[in-house]
């Protein structure tokens, strides 16, 4: 795992390893997800659709407001805005 | 295929939502299914028959989902299913444009142990987003037979069918999943996975996790899928550690689960869901090239209008008019034709008595029979234009945007964006709204939009306030009074799902999460199927529960009759009906009616509800018209007819609302409206939330709670009212 964290480091320059919320993460840029504050069932239901730790995603829309689409392992998930301020990545 | 099986081979399809499952299901089976509720739940239940020559398949269509948890109704249905009912192959439908995905669900599917299929589904879009998949070295390495199809196109349905003859063959000459020989015992679970080291026929947790699987493993009792119980149970799995009855058993799992998630400090679940994600990725090395460019679809291109912050909400406002327009518009004639045939059939039957005579066989045949099978037959047309107007929009993909375009404003009340769609088709009428809650995923969702949705002004309620506003209120006054109702529906369902939402549905919110398909057309084929087998269980389902009603409600309305000699009763309407108080002295047929009404058990009840509705300004002729209203909510008008002793009356008879205002003040007339809003629904919505929301208790729940609710508003308004110095009849003769 420390090994992956090395790597995730030096590909995204920009964000040298800062974590924040999902819901910050702009329309067009690319994330790492680190982890998910929430209960188990939050979790079990993101990692069923692929959003676990260590996942490359897509931020496709965020308009600011209302739910926003990210795009993982080839498909289109909406996320509802106050899950996705609970998501932190990198 | 030398060799004839003697048996049907039972086959469940599984896959994740939105993954074309439904589709293949309705190619595979065509019309031959039935459509029901798994019991208690909410979750839409399918089965099929396939026969191909001697072959004789049932299918099993499982819900859609993403894992096999113990989170969601669905996948508690999906799972249990397939542990108990124990079908002779599992075809897994999966997303070829998003496999690694759909293969999280084949894991778990895999670790089941059943005889396994992957259909690799939608391999047109995968082929045109520039994905390459080997299917036959998947194949290979998961040990199972990989068939390609296109759904939307029907291709490789028969090589579906011929692979599953192919497994079910297989299990008949080899007897026992292969999955017993690895559980035979510690010692050899362990010699297999050295064996099977490179290979992917089950997935490989490492040394560490393995050893784990291994000790649970040891305390279970039940023999059968000990390797997935014990994944589940080291996950946390609550239902199924409850499944277990020894306490010792569960506390020794409990204490190895917790000492699991303290040795990898982190969750035991993420952790083993990232080890699945590992060894899909390891599988699919070499099996799925992925081009390198990530572009941007034609679903995202719709998408920059679709679910556009400004212009979603109109786009979807114009589709929802159409589906509106479809249903009603094109519904409507169609529904009076049926009515006017009825109307026709009534008569002719009635003809087969001579004028005048009273029989109470004629009765039943015409009011009770026919007016029963008629009121389910004329909802028909709107049933099947709607349905067929949401398959549609499923189909195509485009429900999860509209669901996305307003959760905005339904996530304030608590609800899903989808409960969007049934609350709209609850104006024109809430048996099809009711029905159309089944695109929520949700059990908490969709029973929250049902227990709400009567309150959305449906048409049959339109008679009403058509009689009684030009009765009660000036013409300039009668917009604003139909607004004020129509409104009043709205904000009461928005409070109420907000009410329920934090009393009885309370707990964690459910996450507002959710895949958007790419967008696709669907199959004419399928469409059609999804329509007619709606319609066909509205018709028989509903259709007899909602016939027996008619006939009681004739019966309450009907008998007893009075006798001769029955004194018509105190504060009857003298006006109507002249000097005369003995009933066998009655002349008049509109009298007669009246008086046999008020003889009738609804009269009855009627006067004794009176102590009960007399503090919301009604009496017990308001409270014998609503009994029968019961029925169908129009019906109240008529009942009101026959109580005022006008005869044949309908929502604009004049001489109907020159009695009502002589007896009633405007505010007890708004009142009527209002209860008639709120109180219970139809027997057709009773019906149909019994059988939607799975158990009577959630239709009981319905109707004492929306009257109870009817009640306190009606009680407020009439008692404010009152204060206000609002309560004097105005109206003259």
């Amino acid at each position: 795992m420390k090994a992956d964290k090395a790597d995730m480091a030096r590909e995204g320059p920009e964000s040298e390893g800062m974590t924040m919320p999902l819901s910050m993460v702009h329309e067009g840029a690319k994330a790492v997800l680190r982890a998910v504050t929430g209960g188990h069932e939050m979790r079990g239901r993101l990692a069923a659709m692929g959003l676990l730790p260590g996942i490359e995603l897509e931020v496709i829309r965020n308009s600011g407001h209302g739910p926003f689409v990210v795009g993982v392992k080839g498909s289109r998930v909406v996320i509802g805005r106050g899950m996705a301020s609970r998501i932190e990545v990198e | 295929m030398t060799k004839t099986l003697d048996k049907t081979i039972t086959v469940a399809v599984a896959g994740n939502p939105n993954s074309g499952k439904t589709t293949i299901f309705n190619n595979l089976t065509g019309s031959r299914q039935r459509v029901g509720n798994y019991p208690g739940v909410t979750v839409e239940w399918k089965e099929g028959t396939v026969r191909r020559g001697d072959l004789s398949l049932k299918l099993y269509d499982l819900p859609g989902t993403y894992s096999l948890t113990a989170y969601s109704e669905e996948e508690l249905v999906a799972r249990d299913f397939l542990i108990k009912q124990q079908p002779d192959v599992v075809v897994n439908v999966l997303d070829a444009s998003s496999l690694e995905r759909n293969l999280y669900l084949t894991t778990e599917l895999m670790e089941i142990g059943l005889p396994l299929i992957l259909v690799l589904n939608m391999t047109d879009v995968a082929r045109d987003r520039g994905l390459t998949i080997d299917a036959g070295l998947l194949a290979r390495r998961l040990g199972v037979p990989v068939v390609p199809a296109v759904g939307n196109r029907n291709q490789g349905m028969d090589d579906i069918i011929a692979a599953v003859a192919e497994v079910a063959f297989r299990q008949v000459s080899l007897p026992g999943p292969a999955d017993q020989c690895r559980d035979a015992g510690p010692g050899l679970a362990s010699l297999t996975q050295v064996a099977t080291g490179g290979n992917f026929h089950r997935v490989d947790y490492g040394n560490a996790v393995e050893a784990r699987l291994e000790t649970v493993s040891q305390l279970l009792p039940d023999a059968r899928h000990r390797r997935w119980q014990s994944i589940k149970l080291l996950e946390g799995d609550e239902a199924l550690l409850e499944s277990i009855p020894d306490p010792g058993v569960r506390a020794r799992i409990t204490a190895e689960s917790g000492a699991f998630a303290k040795e990898v400090a982190e969750d035991s679940d993420t952790v083993l869901a990232r080890l699945r994600y590992d060894f899909i990725g390891r599988l699919c090395h070499g099996v799925l090239r992925i081009p390198d460019r990530s572009e941007r679809t034609l679903s995202d291109r719709i998408d920059r209008w679709a679910m556009h912050p400004l212009w979603g909400v109109p786009i979807f406002l114009t589709l929802m008019y159409g589906v509106f327009t479809l249903t009603f518009g094109l519904g409507n004639p169609i529904m009076n034709l049926i009515d006017h045939g009825f109307v026709r059939l009534a008569a002719l039957i009635s003809g087969f008595w001579t004028e005048g005579t009273a029989s109470p066989l004629r009765s039943l045949l015409v009011e009770g029979i026919i007016g029963g099978v008629g009121g389910v037959i004329v909802f028909l047309p709107n049933i099947v234009l709607l349905f067929m107007a949401i398959a549609v929009l499923e189909g195509t993909g485009y429900m999860a945007r509209a669901a996305f375009v307003m959760d905005r404003f339904m996530s304030k009340v608590g609800l899903h964006g989808k409960s969007f769609i049934p609350l709209l088709i609850g104006f024109g009428c809430t048996v099809p709204a009711i029905m159309a809650t089944r695109t929520l995923e949700t059990r908490r969702d969709r029973l929250i939009t049902m227990m709400v949705l009567p309150l959305m002004s449906c048409g049959a309620r339109l008679p009403i306030y058509a009689l009684m506003i030009p009765a009660f209120f000036a013409p300039r006054w009668q917009g604003p009074i139909l607004w004020i109702i129509y409104v009043t529906g709205i904000v009461l369902a928005l409070a109420g799902a907000r009410f329920l939402r934090a009393t009885l549905f309370r707990g964690e919110t459910t996450p507002f999460l959710m895949e958007l398909p790419p967008y696709r057309i669907p199959t004419a084929g399928s469409l059609l199927v999804q329509m007619w087998t709606r319609a066909w269980l509205y018709a028989k389902k509903a259709g007899t529960v909602i016939l027996g009603a008619s006939i009681i409600l004739w019966f309450l309305t009907f008998y007893p009759k009075p006798p001769a000699d029955y004194k018509v009763p105190e504060g009857f309407d003298r006006a109507a009906i002249g000097s005369e108080t003995r009933f066998g002295d009655l002349t008049d047929p509109a009298a007669i009616q009246s008086a046999e009404l008020s003889y009738s058990i609804a009269g009855r009840v009627g006067r004794i509800l009176e102590t009960v509705i007399e503090p919301i300004g009604f009496d017990w002729r308001i409270g014998t018209a609503l009994v029968g209203a019961m029925a169908a909510k129009e019906v109240f008008v008529a009942q009101m007819g026959i109580v005022f002793a006008v005869g044949e009356a309908d929502e604009t008879s004049e001489d109907l609302r020159t009695r009502l205002r002589d007896r009633y003040s405007q505010l007890v007339g708004f009142c009527i409206m209002l209860f008639a809003l709120i109180s219970t629904p139809c027997v057709a919505t009773f019906a149909i939330t019994r059988q939607e929301a799975g158990s009577v208790k959630w239709a009981l729940a319905q109707s004492v709670g929306l009257t109870l609710l009817a009640w306190i508003v009606t009680f407020t308004v009439y008692q404010g009212g009152l204060l206000l110095g609002l309560g004097s009849v105005m109206g003259g003769p």
